[in-house]
C-alpha cells in the first residue's frame, strides 16, 4: 500500500495576527510553522494504515525552502519519504498548487501508483477547501472530504464522514483520494529517535511551474478583534447585586 | 476596570519570582505604601518564572551566590513549596570528574552536603542512566524543585495581609517620570502614580523601563531550550511530581528533571541566540506566553542524540512540548542588584528562580537600611564602566558566557571578546616588552611581561614548578621572577588601571570626612589611606585620597571598584552644589616604580628632592622628571620603597622612557598586575576589596583599625565603635601551606576561590556570627619562600603557629597560621619602604 499524503507548511500565531508592514503577508519572524490539524490526523492516518497494510507514507508538500521543516516533522512521526515541490515562498493559488502537484505526483508514479492520497480538509490559513478537488478531478480519481474514519477493504476504502445526525459511508475504489478532517485520530508526538531518524532521510525536489492564474491576493487585513476582558463583579454576597445586574443586562431573566 | 492609586511610596514593576520577593520582604520590612504592577494577569503575568524549570542546586563557587541561594532556598521550605530530590551532576571526562571535585570543596565551604559517586552508584539512584559512559558523579541530597508561582502568591498575600500592598495586574508601564535625577512618578497605561522609589523587577523587559528612567540594567532577553519528553513508565510509576534526583549531564550542558510522568530534558549547549526586550511579542501575540517563544528545534537535535546516551529510554518516548525560553543574561552572568543612576530606580532583575526570595530580601534590606546583609559586590548593578552597559558589550559576553553556564570556569578566566576597550597611553611600551594583559575593570592591564622570561631560569631555585595545568592555568612563572627581580633591584608598574576621582569645593573636607573612616582633613600634601563602610561597620570601599588644595582631594581606587565607589560617592555628594565631582580617570596615567634601586633612578631624572624627608612616606608632592610634570605618592602596594607616579595621560610614554631608560643601570624590569596584586600583595598582608575585604566584615577584623577614632562623624562610625569595643569574631590571617603534595603526589597549587579552612579534624571553622573561613586570596610569595593563602578564622585559631588544612579538588593539605592579623609576614618592620 502506497500512500501520500500532502501538507502546507503555515504559521501558528497567536491570539493577535501581525501583519508585514505593506499587508501582504503575516509577520512571522517570531512565529513557528505548523501543518494544520487536519493535514496532521492525515499524516497520522497515513501512518497507521502503512503500519497495518505493510505500505509506506511519501509526504509532500508545495512552498519555499522552509517548508522542509514540515516535511520532517512528518518524517519524525512515521513517513519514510518526502517531496518538496519548491516555490519563491510567495503564495501559490489553488488552481497553480493542484496543477503542480499533480505533476509531482504523476512524477512519483511512474514508479508505481499511489493506492491513497490524503489531504487535510482544508488549510489552515486560506481555508479554500478547493486543492484536494482540483487534484482529484485532475488525476480522475474519486474524492470524498469531512472523513473521519478510513476502512481499508479488499478493493478500495469505506470511508465515514459524520453528520449531525449520524454517519454516511461512502464506498470508493482504490485509488482514492480523502480529505481527513481533525478527530480521525489523535496524531502521536514524535519520538527523540523518531526526530533523530527523520534528520537522516533526504527531501527529493520536484521543481514544477507555476501555471495558471486563478485567484490572486490584494492584501491581508486583520478583523477587529473584541478584547474579551475579566470583570471582577465582587467577592461573596456583596457581590449579588452586580451579579443580577449583568443577568439582567444580558436578557438572561425573562 | 479598577483604577491604581495616584501616589505610592514605591512601585514595584513585576510579578515574578522577583516582584513578589520584593514586595514581600520591603512589607516585612514596614513599608507600607507598595503598589506592584505587571503588564500581564496574575498569577502567571507570562514573564520568565512562569516557564522556569524551578530546580535549585545550591553549591556555587562563588560565595555571594551560593549565600543568596541558600538563603532562596530556605524561604521557599518555609513556605511549603520546596521538594527535595536530590540532584545528580554527571561525568562524562575526567576534566569534568576534578571540576566535581572542586565543587565538592565549594559544598563543603557553605556547608551543604554532598558525597562523589561512582557511575554504579548513579546506576543505582537514576536506575534509567546508561552509567557505562560515566567517570562519575556528585551527588548533593538537598537538591530541590520548587514552585515559584505558588510561592509568588504567597508573598503578595503576605505583603497584602499587611495592608502594605496594592497590586495592579494588566497594567502598562508607560514612561517613568524623572526630577533632579530622581524618580518622581511612573506613568502607566491606567494612570499616572506618584512614588519615591521604582524597583524594576521585570526580567527581561527591566531594560526597557530603566530605559524610561534615563538608567540602565545591562542584560540581555536569551533563549534556553527545553523539552518535555514522555510519558514515562518509569517516571510514572513514582507517582509524584519529581521522585528521582534531578541529573545535570554536565558534558553536554543539559539536564534532565522529572516532571510527573515525563522528564524535561533543558539545554545550554545551543549556540546564543537573544531577543531584544523591545521585540518580545506581546501576551496577545505570544501562542504560548510572551516568554516561550517556538522550539528553534534544529537548535536542540544534537542535544537529542547526547540526552539518549545518558538515558537510553528517552529514545522511544515523546517529545510533547518544547520551547525557547526566554531568560535573562548579563554580561558578567551575575544579577543586577541596587540602585542605578537614577535616584530611587533600583533594579533587581536577571535573577534566576534559585536566587530570587534571596535577592527579594537583599534588595529590600539594602533599599531599608542602606545595605543587605550578604554582601552584593558582585550583583551590584553599579559595577560597570559605561562601556560595559552597551548593548554590544552585553550581546558579546553573553555570546561568550553562554556555553559556560556548565562550563568549567577558572577563577582567573580572561574573557575573550570586547577586549581592548581601554589601554593606557603606556599600552605601546608594554605591549612592546611581552605584556600579557589581563582585564581590570574595563581596561587591559599587563599581568606579567614575556620579555622577563629569561628572569625565570635566573631565579629557577625559588620558583616552584606546578605540574598540574589547572594550577598553571592563566598563571606564568615570570610573575615570580618579576617579583624577585623588583624585591633586588627595581620594577615598573603599569597602574594606570586605577579608578581616579577628585573632589573639590567649599564643602569637600565635611564631605570626605562624612565618606571615609580615617582622617581626612590632613594638611596638603598627605595621603589617607582609608576604608569607607556601610551604615553597619562593613566594608564598602578602601581606597587611598590626596590631599591636594586645601579644597580639593584626589580619590584613587581599584579599577574593579571605580563604577561602584564613584556610584557610592556621588550619591552622597552635599544638595547645596559645595562639592564638585570628577572623574579623572582618563585623564591620568599611573606609573609605580618601586625597588631598593627606585630613588638612584628617580634622582637620574629629576632635581627634586626624593629623599625620606623631601617626600616621607605616605605624601604626596608635584615633581618634575626630566621636562614632564608628575605627581608622586610615596605609598607600596608590594612593600618596596618607591612612588605611584600620575602624570597626564599623553605623558606616559615619555615617563615611561624616562624611568626605563634611567633604570638600564640597575636591571630595572617591567612588572605585571601578578605581583602587584598578589605575590607582592600577599606577602605585605594587603587586602582586596572584593576579597578579603566586603561588607560582612569590619575594619576590626580586617586588621585595618587604626589606634584611634576621628572626631568627625562618619559613615558607619557607631557600628565602628561598637566593632572596635568587643572582641572580633574573626580575624584576617595570612597562613601558609605546609605541604602541597595531593594523594597522588602531584604538587597542587590552590587557585583561592573559597577553599575552605578545616581544623585538623576536617570540620569546617564558623565563627560567632556564623562566617565561614574560606581562602580569599591565594598566591605564591616568592621571598618567604612559601605559598600563602589569607583567610578569615576565629580568634581561637587566629593564632600564629596553629595548624590547620586547607580543602583544595576535595582533598586536604597542611597549612600553618603564619600571622594573625594586619603584620607582614615579609618584612614585618616594613624597613624596606622606608628607603
Amino acid at each position: 500500500m502506497r500512500i501520500l499524503v500532502c501538507v502546507k507548511r503555515v504559521p501558528a500565531p497567536g491570539a493577535k495576527i501581525v501583519l508585514t508592514d505593506d499587508a501582504q503577508a503575516i509577520d512571522t519572524s517570531l512565529l513557528s510553522f505548523t501543518v494544520s490539524p487536519h493535514e496532521e490526523c492525515a499524516v497520522e492516518e497515513a501512518v497507521r494504515i502503512a503500519e497495518s497494510h505493510e505500505g509506506s507514507v511519501t509526504v509532500m508538500t508545495l512552498g519555499p525552502e522552509d517548508a522542509e521543516e514540515q516535511l520532517r516533522s512528518a518524517l519524525a512521526v512515521g513517513a519514510s519519504e518526502a517531496v518538496l515541490v519548491p516555490t519563491d515562498g510567495s503564495d501559490w493559488d489553488p488552481i497553480s498548487t493542484a496543477s503542480a502537484l499533480v505533476a509531482a505526483i504523476q512524477e512519483l508514479e511512474s514508479e508505481g501508483g499511489f493506492d491513497l492520497i490524503l489531504f487535510g480538509n482544508e488549510s489552515a490559513d486560506s481555508g479554500g477547501y478547493q486543492v484536494g478537488v482540483r487534484v482529484a478531478r485532475t488525476l480522475g480519481r474519486p474524492i470524498v472530504s469531512g472523513i473521519k474514519g478510513i476502512e481499508v477493504e479488499a478493493d478500495g476504502f469505506a470511508l465515514r464522514r459524520d453528520t449531525p445526525t449520524g454517519s454516511e459511508i461512502y464506498k470508493v475504489p482504490s485509488p482514492a483520494v480523502v480529505g481527513v478532517k481533525e478527530g480521525i485520530n489523535l496524531p502521536r508526538y514524535p519520538t527523540l529517535k523518531g526526530r533523530l531518524n527523520a534528520k537522516k532521510i533526504e527531501v527529493t525536489r520536484s521543481t514544477q511551474d507555476r501555471a495558471g492564474s486563478g485567484q490572486a491576493m490584494v492584501r491581508l487585513v486583520t478583523p477587529q478583534v473584541e478584547i474579551n476582558e475579566t470583570v471582577i463583579l465582587g467577592d461573596g454576597p456583596e457581590a449579588a447585586s452586580a451579579v443580577v445586574d449583568l443577568l439582567e443586562e444580558l436578557q438572561l431573566f425573562t | 476596570m479598577s483604577d491604581i492609586p495616584t501616589s505610592a511610596q514605591v512601585v514595584v514593576v513585576g510579578a515574578g519570582i522577583v516582584g513578589n520577593s520584593v514586595v514581600h520582604h520591603l512589607a516585612e520590612l514596614g513599608w507600607k505604601d507598595i503598589l506592584q504592577l505587571d503588564k500581564g494577569p496574575l498569577p502567571n503575568p507570562g514573564g520568565s518564572t512562569g516557564h522556569a524549570s524551578n530546580f535549585i542546586f545550591p553549591v556555587d563557587h562563588n560565595k555571594e551566590m551560593a549565600s543568596l541561594t541558600l538563603d532562596s532556598q530556605k524561604q521557599y521550605e518555609e513556605m511549603g513549596v520546596n521538594t527535595t530530590s536530590g540532584g545528580i551532576e554527571v561525568a562524562r571526562t575526567h576534566e569534568r570528574m576534578e571540576e566535581l571535585r572542586r565543587r565538592m570543596t565549594s559544598a563543603k565551604a557553605w556547608g551543604i552536603e554532598s558525597e562523589m559517586l561512582t557511575p554504579a552508584q548513579i546506576r543505582d539512584m537514576v536506575p534509567f542512566v546508561d552509567e557505562s559512559i560515566l567517570v562519575g558523579g556528585w551527588y548533593t541530597p538537598g537538591v530541590s524543585v520548587v514552585d515559584s508561582l505558588q510561592a509568588g502568591t504567597l508573598m503578595r498575600e503576605s505583603a497584602m495581609s499587611k495592608n502594605a500592598l496594592t497590586v495592579s495586574p494588566n497594567t502598562e508601564v508607560m514612561d517613568v517620570e524623572v526630577e533632579n535625577n530622581h524618580v518622581i512618578a511612573v506613568v502607566t497605561d491606567r494612570g499616572r502614580v506618584e512614588c519615591d522609589y521604582l524597583v524594576i523587577a521585570c526580567g527581561v523587559w527591566s531594560p526597557r523601563i530603566a530605559k524610561m528612567a534615563g538608567a540602565s540594567i545591562p542584560l540581555t532577553p536569551a533563549v534556553h531550550q527545553m523539552i518535555d519528553v514522555g510519558p514515562l513508565p518509569e517516571l510514572q510509576a513514582t507517582g509524584n511530581e519529581i521522585g528521582f534526583p534531578i541529573v545535570r549531564d554536565m558534558d553536554t550542558f543539559c539536564y534532565e528533571r522529572q516532571t510527573a510522568g515525563s522528564m524535561e530534558v533543558g539545554s545550554y549547549a545551543h549556540r546564543p541566540i537573544f531577543h531584544h526586550p523591545d521585540t518580545i511579542p506581546s501576551i496577545e501575540e505570544s501562542r504560548l506566553s510572551p516568554t516561550e517563544l517556538p522550539l528553534t528545534q534544529d537548535d536542540f537535535d544534537p542535544q537529542l542524540e547526547q540526552a539518549i546516551e545518558l538515558m537510553p529510554f528517552l529514545g522511544d518516548a515523546e517529545m510533547r512540548y518544547g520551547i525557547n525560553g526566554l531568560l535573562s543574561l548579563t554580561p558578567d552572568a551575575m544579577p543586577l542588584v541596587g540602585e542605578t543612576e537614577v535616584g530611587g530606580v533600583w533594579s533587581c532583575a536577571a535573577i534566576w528562580i534559585k536566587e530570587g526570595p534571596g535577592t527579594g530580601r537583599a534588595i529590600a534590606e539594602w533599599m531599608t537600611q542602606g545595605y543587605p546583609e550578604i554582601d552584593p559586590h558582585a550583583s551590584d548593578v553599579a559595577r560597570f564602566y559605561d562601556n560595559q552597559r552597551s548593548e554590544e558589550h552585553v550581546i558579546a559576553r553573553c555570546e561568550e558566557h553562554f556555553n559556560k553556564t556548565y562550563g568549567i570556569v577558572h577563577p582567573r578566566e580572561q574573557w575573550e571578546s570586547r577586549r581592548g576597550l581601554r589601554k593606557s597611553s603606556l599600552h605601546p611600551r608594554t605591549e612592546a616588552l611581552g605584556a600579557v594583559y589581563f582585564e581590570a575593570g574595563n581596561w587591559e592591564r599587563p599581568h606579567w611581561y614575556e620579555s622577563n622570561a629569561p628572569l625565570v631560569e635566573k631565579y629557577s631555585e625559588q620558583i616552584p614548578e606546578r605540574p598540574h595545568e589547572w594550577d598553571a592555568r592563566w598563571w606564568s612563572p615570570i610573575q615570580n621572577a618579576e617579583h624577585l627581580a623588583i624585591r633586588e633591584s627595581v620594577g615598573m608598574v603599569d597602574v594606570t588601571a586605577f579608578a581616579i576621582f577628585e573632589v573639590s569645593g567649599p564643602g569637600v573636607v565635611d564631605y570626605v570626612e562624612k565618606m571615609a573612616v580615617n582622617k581626612c582633613d590632613l594638611p596638603v600634601g598627605r595621603s589617607i589611606y582609608t576604608p569607607l563602610l556601610t551604615e553597619d561597620g562593613g566594608f564598602k570601599a578602601d581606597l587611598t585620597m590626596i590631599r591636594l588644595a586645601d579644597d580639593r582631594y584626589r580619590i584613587i581606587s581599584g579599577g574593579f571598584d571605580g563604577p561602584r565607589d564613584s556610584h557610592w560617592f556621588r550619591k552622597h555628594l552635599p544638595d547645596d552644589g559645595s562639592v564638585v565631582w570628577e572623574d579623572k580617570t582618563s585623564d591620568i596615567c599611573t606609573i609605580g616604580l618601586w625597588g631598593p634601586n627606585a630613588r638612584a633612578v628617580m634622582e637620574k631624572v629629576t632635581d627634586d628632592d626624593v629623599s625620606d624627608e623631601g617626600l616621607p612616606y605616605g605624601s604626596s608632592k608635584e615633581i618634575t622628571i626630566g621636562s614632564i610634570p608628575a605627581r608622586l605618592l610615596r605609598i607600596s602596594y608590594v612593600g618596596e620603597f618607591g612612588w605611584e607616579i600620575y602624570t597626564e595621560m599623553e605623558n606616559g610614554p615619555a615617563l615611561w622612557d624616562a624611568l626605563w631608560g634611567a633604570g638600564q643601570e640597575y636591571g630595572i624590569v617591567p612588572v605585571g598586575a601578578g605581583v602587584y596584586g598578589t605575590t607582592g600583595r600577599l606577602e605585605k598582608g594587603y587586602r582586596l576589596m572584593g576579597a578579603e575585604l566586603e561588607s560582612e566584615y569590619s575594619p576590626v577584623e580586617a586588621g585595618l583599625a587604626r589606634p584611634r577614632v576621628k572626631a568627625a562623624d562618619f559613615i558607619g562610625k557607631a557600628a565602628y565603635l561598637e566593632a572596635r569595643a568587643e572582641e572580633p569574631a574573626a580575624v584576617m590571617c595570612t597562613l601558609t601551606m605546609e605541604s602541597h603534595t595531593s594523594d597522588s603526589g602531584m604538587a597542587r597549587f590552590p587557585t583561592g576561590g573559597n577553599e575552605p579552612i578545616l581544623t585538623l579534624g576536617g570540620d569546617r571553622i564558623l565563627d560567632v556570627k556564623g562566617r565561614v573561613s574560606r581562602v580569599t586570596s591565594a598566591g605564591a610569595g616568592p621571598s618567604v619562600g612559601k605559598y600563602l593563602l589569607l583567610a578569615y578564622l576565629p580568634p581561637e585559631h587566629a593564632v600564629e603557629g596553629t595548624e590547620l588544612q586547607v580543602m583544595y579538588m576535595n582533598e586536604l593539605y597542611p597549612v600553618k597560621v603564619a600571622v594573625a592579623g594586619s603584620t607582614p609576614l615579609f618584612d614585618s618592620e616594613n624597613q624596606r619602604m622606608k628607603g
